[in-house]
């Protein structure tokens, strides 16, 4: 345990990506194998199931340390973490401690305190914490609680892991191993047992390997007139999908894949997307969005109708548990509900697949990447899209009969002038997209965001976005964040003017933002916060409503929990508006305003005979 | 719940005010009196008509300021009538020449106020089993040689005024001692590996603690200009240095890769930097206990060291004053002041410019308030005053 949290350290105190991957090299070269195996276990994003409640950690240390809950919520409030918070309020322990090996406390301590009732973990914490010191403690608390997280990206552990490979000083002969197929190996089905560790780093049959992942083809952003990209004409033109990029992958073995753009294995949480991939050929990779689709006309006849339901609804289902019984891989972002800031909780799940008839999720495939066992990238876009329409047309004649189809393909948009796709990107809002996409027909699928040369390929995707939604909101409540903004008031809640009540002008809170300032801006926010604090209530300042930002958001939502009737998605500061004072922020009608427009945008946008001009599905 | 307006001291919003001595403790905006507990930016401020204080801090002052400041130096332990009120200064252990001022009326002032003997911290530095013997010694140094001021002594009093900055059970200091293996350890790491050490900490006080702290044999030591005027002060007072560099272009050839560099935070990332090759930089800091501060500030390491109290060390300082009625201030005040109340203590809160309404908006890094851990680097923060840059 000892080395795992000199590790964890390491990781943490340096932010030289060369410094991480000789740490982490080190301790897969070193580590016992039966202790390197559960080390990355974690280090991969493997969660055990949460040994120990909030709750339960929270009144064993209020306990253990003599301190009553008010002191640890304001403990909590400097530190930003938890299981930080707990190892530095514990007293130290007395004499000296026997170190335990990191499988061990996995096995004794943590998996028992797994499976044990409450009042057992409570018997059974203050007896584990006598045998650790406050820096082996952090991550225990991190472990058990299920919010461990690692200064290292998962690229780089996986790095690191195929170095030790291919040192071949483990297992007595080097092997050469791909990342993407070590990742594949790690994010696979592996016992954390010292042989299962060990197999990592062992050659295997061709015939096993693959992780089927290609590197994504990303777009530039288009700030500038599309004129300056030449003729209309040479792209193809496509909506600009407000889902989750991802790979759709049917091994040669017929094993089914979905990758994020993130690069996480995320097949166990959209089994539509994997029931897309099997109606694919073996061998067949597609690039696309995932997207919750609503279609209710005429259920699963055609592949191009229907509209997008807000990115909102498919963050239920990022956030889903996943399966009971299978081990998650998923990083966990939310953040405890400790100490009352019940608001800080993670969104709760949906667990279930979304049970209104007529909606799902799909597919929605833009590019093909392999077929049939090949790599078809150097092709032509224009090319590729042929491939990709006839791969669609195919598995939609595979899936006939079935109630729901899955999988989807983008439709170009066909304009004549850029002016034409100007003014259907202007509608972008109303058709739930969030603008339009321009790959030049022939261009091959690049690697990352290369822009290419214009003579080799055609240069790259391009994509065309709306602006944001903006507001000017005052600021009116702020409390201290965490992580890295610990003890700094970055969690920043804005409002704007009610003007509903007669004669009466009220600031009501309309979106919390945790972004936008540079490191300076944020100083002086927290110096302007300190001092013009009007009432305190736990962590949570109210300040005298004086400054104005301009806060920018993507979508706009009914919301019954907040006070505004409003939700917004991803809010964060635009420009902190020095210019105005207070009474010139927006009111709240004019934010209601854009909701209602919003909420006007028609189903069935892409609907060939209601589309208008521009918009044009293709029948398979 | 503040105590009546009859008391000895009252806040106003030029500082603490003394009605019946006719002078301010510490005052954030020039005023005609001015007794000063020490140098620090947060305690001293410019432009007053007079400054009681110690001789060291009177040094300190007059590098600050001019050595035209109209300072009024006074003795430790030494008492002096003051209109209505007897007056002494005592070692608080916080930087060179830091004081407690006691303050106990008489005459006619007593016969208003009581007999109470009232005691102002200002910041202090305390430990159980503190003093010279108890392995703390003035800002927690236990060799002789690498002390830097007087340590603190608790006082005897019925009202005791207590800073709060590092209020908070989390904060519990290791020694002087072990974090400056630490240091010492880092250093000839990156010597081994070719680079060299930055180290910023506040140009007074902490800086000169460092410094006297320094293994002299693992490479040369340099100092940014800001720290220079106050490493004279303290060598002239008798402080043990070691031998130290400037860090100009020319001086940087021989630091290059081997030397340590101490320099305040406002260094940091600034252009100076380049001139000593590739570096390692590090903080130190009572705030680099919290690992969110050590990675807000993307230093490579960050050392907890504090001249101020910890949490155990401003309880048992509390206690050995004996008072049953504490005015708390700068830092985490309410979580002390009511941690005291639950004790059974008359506590309250006595604000500070650096917090709350009574402050003036002033805005920017000149100001930002000494109880936030923000920090980051560029400016004055938390843990000691800012003392300016080069």
């Amino acid at each position: 345990m000892l080395r795992f949290a000199r590790l964890y350290d390491e990781l943490d105190q340096t932010t030289r990506t060369s410094e991480k991957l000789a740490g982490l090299q080190s301790y897969f070269r070193e580590a016992p194998p039966e202790d390197a195996a559960w080390g990355l276990y974690f280090l991969s994003g493997g969660r055990h199931k949460r040994a120990v409640s909030a709750t339960v950690l929270r009144d064993s240390a209020a306990e253990a340390s003599g301190y009553p809950a008010w002191l640890l919520g304001e403990c909590y409030s400097a530190v930003g973490d938890f299981s930080e918070t707990i190892a530095l309020l514990l007293p130290e322990p007395s004499g000296t401690i026997t170190p335990r090996p990191l499988h061990e406390v996995v096995e004794k301590w943590i998996q028992p305190l797994q499976k044990a009732r409450d009042v057992e973990k409570r018997r059974m914490l203050p007896d584990i914490w006598s045998q650790l010191d406050s820096r082996q403690r952090f991550v225990f608390h991190k472990l058990i609680s299920g919010t461990f997280r690692v200064g290292a990206a998962r690229g780089l552990v996986v790095r690191a892991l195929a170095a030790v490979a291919a040192e071949g000083g483990r297992t007595g002969g080097a092997v050469e191993i791909d990342a993407a197929t070590m990742e594949h190996r790690v994010m696979g089905n592996w016992e954390p047992t010292a042989a299962g560790f060990l197999g990592l780093l062992q050659g295997r049959a061709v015939a096993e390997e693959g992780s089927g992942l290609y590197p994504f083809c990303l777009a530039n952003q288009l700030n500038g007139p599309p004129e300056t990209l030449g003729n209309v004409a040479d792209y193809l033109i496509e909506h600009k999908w407000d889902g989750i990029r991802a790979q759709l992958i049917r091994r040669p073995s017929a094993e089914i894949l979905v990758w994020s753009r993130g690069e996480e294995l995320v097949t166990d949480r959209f089994p539509e997307a994997a029931a897309a991939g099997a109606m694919l050929e073996s061998g067949t990779v597609l690039d696309g969005e995932i997207l919750i689709w609503e279609d209710t006309s005429r259920v699963g006849q055609a592949a191009d109708t229907g509209s997008p339901r807000p990115f909102a609804e498919l963050q239920t289902r990022i956030n889903r548990k996943p399966v009971p019984g299978t081990p998650s891989r998923k990083k966990n972002n939310g953040q405890l509900g400790l100490f009352g800031a019940s608001d800080l909780a993670a969104p709760s799940a949906a667990a279930t697949p979304i049970p209104f008839p007529g909606r799902g999720l799909v597919f929605m495939a833009y590019d093909v990447i392999e077929h049939a066992g090949g790599d078809v990238r150097p092709l032509p876009m224009s090319r590729r899209r042929e491939l990709l329409e006839e791969i669609v047309r195919g598995a939609a004649a595979r899936a006939a009969g079935s109630t729901w189809l899955p999988l989807r393909i983008s439709p170009l948009v066909h304009v004549n002038t850029w002016g034409d796709a100007a003014a259907i990107r202007e509608r972008s809002r109303e058709s739930g997209v969030e603008g339009l996409m321009l790959k030049p027909r022939a261009s091959v699928y690049g690697v990352g965001r290369a822009r290419g040369s214009k003579d080799a390929g055609g240069g790259g995707w391009w994509k065309w976005k709306i602006d944001p939604y903006s507001v000017d909101a005052v600021l009116m409540y702020a409390q201290p964040g965490t992580g890295k903004r610990a003890g700094i008031y970055s969690d920043q809640t804005f409002g704007v003017w009610d003007e509903s009540a007669p004669g009466a002008r009220e600031l009501v809170p309309f979106a919390k933002a945790y972004s936008g300032l540079t490191d300076e801006e944020l100083r002086e926010v927290d110096a302007y916060v300190r001092r013009n604090t009007l009432e305190k209530s736990g962590p949570v300042r109210m300040v005298k409503p004086e400054l104005v930002f301009e806060i920018a958001f993507e979508g706009i939502q009914v919301s019954t929990r907040h006070r505004s009737g409003i939700a917004v998605r991803f809010p964060r500061i635009k420009a902190w508006r020095r210019d105005k004072k207070a009474r010139d922020a927006d009111t709240l009608e004019t934010v209601r305003a854009l909701l209602h427009a919003s909420l006007a945008r028609s189903s069935g946008v892409f609907r060939t005979a209601e589309t208008g001009t521009g918009t044009e599905g293709h029948t398979p | 719940m503040p105590p009546p307006r009859d008391e000895l001291l009252i806040p106003t919003d030029h500082g603490l005010w003394c009605a019946a001595g006719g002078f301010h403790i510490d005052p954030w905006k020039p005023v005609d009196r001015a007794v000063v507990t020490h140098a620090h930016s947060d305690h001293a401020v410019a432009g007053c008509g007079s400054y009681l204080c110690s001789p060291e801090t009177a040094e300190l002052l007059k590098a600050k300021f001019g050595p035209q400041t109209p300072v009024q130096p006074l003795q430790y332990s030494t008492p002096l009538a003051i209109g209505g009120v007897s007056l002494s200064l005592h070692p608080a252990g916080h930087i060179l020449g830091s004081a407690q001022i006691r303050l106990q009326p008489t005459g006619a002032a007593a016969h208003a106020h009581g007999h109470a003997v009232w005691v102002v911290s200002g910041d202090y530095m305390a430990r159980q089993g503190g003093g010279r013997g108890g392995g703390v010694g003035c800002a927690g140094a236990s060799d002789e040689h690498a002390q830097t001021c007087r340590a603190f002594e608790p006082l005897r009093c019925e009202v005791f005024i207590t800073e709060s900055t590092f209020g908070l059970p989390i904060y519990r200091w290791r020694s002087h001692d072990e974090v400056m293996r630490d240091v010492n350890r880092w250093w000839t790491t990156n010597r081994a590996e070719g680079i060299t050490s930055l180290l910023f900490g506040w140009a007074l006080g902490k800086s000169q603690r460092i410094l006297a702290s320094l293994d002299d044999s693992i490479g040369p030591i340099a100092v940014h200009g800001a720290l220079e005027r106050f490493n004279e002060v303290y060598t002239r007072l008798g402080a043990k240095l070691p031998s130290i560099l400037r860090s100009t272009s020319e001086q940087a050839k021989s630091l290059r890769g081997s030397g340590i560099v101490l320099a305040p935070p406002s260094a940091d990332r600034s252009p100076w930097m380049r001139r000593f090759g590739d570096v390692s930089t590090a903080y130190a800091t009572g705030w680099m206990q919290i690992r969110g501060t050590r990675r807000r500030r993307s230093a490579q390491r960050g050392f907890p060291l504090s001249d101020h109290s910890d949490w155990e060390g401003l309880l048992w300082a509390i206690e050995q004053t004996g008072a049953s009625r504490v005015g708390v201030t700068h830092g985490y005040t309410e979580p002390l002041a009511r941690w005291l109340r639950e004790k059974g203590l008359e506590s309250w809160i006595i604000p500070t410019r650096w917090e709350g309404e009574i402050a003036e908006t002033g805005q920017g890094s000149s100001s930002a308030g000494e109880e936030s851990p923000v920090a980051a680097g560029t400016e004055r923060a938390a843990d000691n005053g800012h003392e300016g840059s080069a």
